[in-house]
């Protein structure tokens, strides 16, 4: 009988969903919220009052190739600095005082430095040495802002991805290793087959942050004239002094963050799920 | 050696003066930010964690964006941005005027905004280690609401926030640098001067890297000092 009702929708009359009181958090939530609906529709406003399509067709290309520019730098350095960190990271676990407190220095320089300042210094400084660097036959190297910026986020993302990937080695308890030394396993497989796949996992959203980061980070080689997004919103602006030209970077960064940060939690909720209970 | 002295000498013939000035800047402008960020921070954190929906969708739009852009690019929103309205503005009132935007204050403002919604994060974590029983005590104990929060649960939270906060200090100390760019006087900006005059842009560059470094050596003694300063009234278990 009641489920009957409950199918028709007649008898069934379900207590009323108490009255939420408007406290003081609810109203400053809503307004808030009503903020930022604001701002936007306001901006959405803004670009499209703004929209010009003839500037669309002179400009648009150029955030496309800025756009590219931006990830095939950011891709690459991650990808060599992945393979740099490796030794540094190995020192950074070894027990040799020496190769110890030099991946040490050498993490401590990049991570305790501006990114900024270790651009300056790899594409101003080393260009002051460019007599020698002909000489050696690396000036076509270093005379290119683009393989300078390069070279330098090589370098910085190296150190950091060395300490997530030490990190994330010291946090494999040492009973692993202990275990697999007793069943006469060789080093290189225990690392490989045991250390490794455990390591990563704990390494995995510090690695997803560690490539945001490198992202956001890459927008400084638009001060040392590579055409990346934001050296190409920063062409376009000194072109229009139109204020739009900031504002579509700032909407295509926050796509390729925001793409990447929700792609990268579901790829770990994905290889995590054994662990899930 | 005698050069680097020369050149790092205070008064007209070395730059030493004009990069212990940039110095005082960049320690000035993070100190200004940090106040900034830190109080922001804490109130989106206590958006973050409140029962009221609407109120946790502001304050994670607000991390949302700030996380998600470029740091030089939210600088650049901020100075152009507000250069560039604040002109209008004057204009639409009929005065003709141009308008500067101080960009230590633009910075502070940029920089406060990055720094607020990374120290939410870490604020948010840190209240939710506290148990809940803590606040049930402060309750029982007959203290109201602001005063649970100030003298119960802020002292832990100080205590779980402060390796999170530090970090994202040594953080803002670098992001500094990107003031530079906007024309502010820091440490980055007087060693490229000196640098672009001097044609010693290795060696300038790397002083200026050298005091980054002095910069953070001396923040981690000062954070040392401060948590164990927190942790004097730390239950002994």
């Amino acid at each position: 009988m009641s489920g009957a009702a409950a199918g028709s929708g007649t008898a069934v009359k379900r207590p009323p969903t108490p009255m939420r009181p408007w406290t003081r958090a609810r109203i400053t939530g809503h307004l808030l919220t009503v903020f930022w609906i604001l701002v936007g529709v306001g901006f959405v406003a803004y670009l499209a009052a703004g929209w010009d399509s003839e500037l669309v067709t002179k400009y648009g290309p150029r955030y496309w190739t800025g756009l590219k520019t931006t990830v095939v730098l950011v891709l690459s350095s991650i990808i060599a600095g992945s393979l740099l960190s490796l030794p540094v990271a190995m020192g950074r676990l070894s027990s040799n005082r020496f190769f110890g407190s030099l991946a040490y220095a050498y993490v401590y320089f990049f991570r305790g430095t501006p990114l900024l300042a270790q651009v300056f210094l790899i594409y101003y400084g080393l260009g002051q040495f460019h007599g020698v660097l002909k000489s050696v036959g690396l000036w076509w190297f270093f005379r290119d802002a683009w393989y300078c910026g390069f070279f330098a986020f090589t370098l910085n993302t190296a150190a950091y991805q060395a300490e997530i990937l030490q990190g994330a080695i010291r946090s494999v308890p040492k009973g692993q290793w202990e275990a697999a030394a007793a069943l006469g396993i060789g080093k290189i497989y225990t690392v490989r087959r045991i250390i490794l796949p455990q390591a990563l996992i704990v390494a995995l959203r510090p690695y997803g942050n560690e490539i945001i980061l490198m992202i956001k980070g890459s927008a400084i080689v638009a001060i040392i004239t590579v055409y990346d997004l934001m050296g190409q919103a920063r062409w376009v602006f000194s072109k229009t002094f139109d204020f739009q030209a900031y504002l579509w970077a700032a909407v295509i960064y926050l796509i390729i963050v925001e793409t990447l940060r929700i792609s990268w939690d579901r790829l770990e909720a994905r290889l995590t799920r054994h662990l899930k209970r | 050696m005698d050069s680097a002295l020369t050149l790092l000498g205070f008064g007209d013939t070395g730059w030493g003066d004009e990069i212990a000035s940039g110095v005082a800047v960049t320690v000035s402008l993070a100190l200004a930010t940090l106040p900034l960020g830190l109080l922001i921070g804490f109130f989106v954190a206590l958006a973050k964690q409140a029962e009221e929906p609407s109120l946790r969708l502001a304050a994670n739009i607000y991390t949302t964006i700030f996380r998600g852009l470029p740091e030089l690019l939210t600088l650049f929103l901020v100075y152009f941005g507000v250069q560039i309205g604040l002109q209008q503005l004057v204009k639409a009132m009929g005065i003709d005027a141009t308008i500067e935007i101080n960009s230590f204050l633009a910075g502070m403002f940029a920089l406060g905004v990055v720094f607020s919604s990374y120290a939410s994060e870490v604020f948010l974590s840190a209240f939710r280690a506290i148990p809940h029983g803590q606040y049930e005590a402060g309750y029982a104990v007959g203290l109201r609401y602001g005063q649970t929060m100030r003298l119960v649960i802020l002292p832990q939270l100080i205590r779980l926030a402060l390796p999170g906060l530090s970090n994202l200090w040594l953080i803002l100390l670098k992001d500094t640098a990107l003031v530079s760019i906007i024309g502010l006087s820091d440490v980055l900006r007087q060693t490229g001067i000196a640098a672009r005059v001097t044609k010693q842009a290795f060696f300038f560059y790397g002083t200026a890297c050298l005091l980054y470094l002095v910069l953070a050596i001396l923040s981690s003694i000062a954070i040392r000092r401060i948590e164990n300063w927190s942790r004097k009234s730390e239950v002994i278990r």
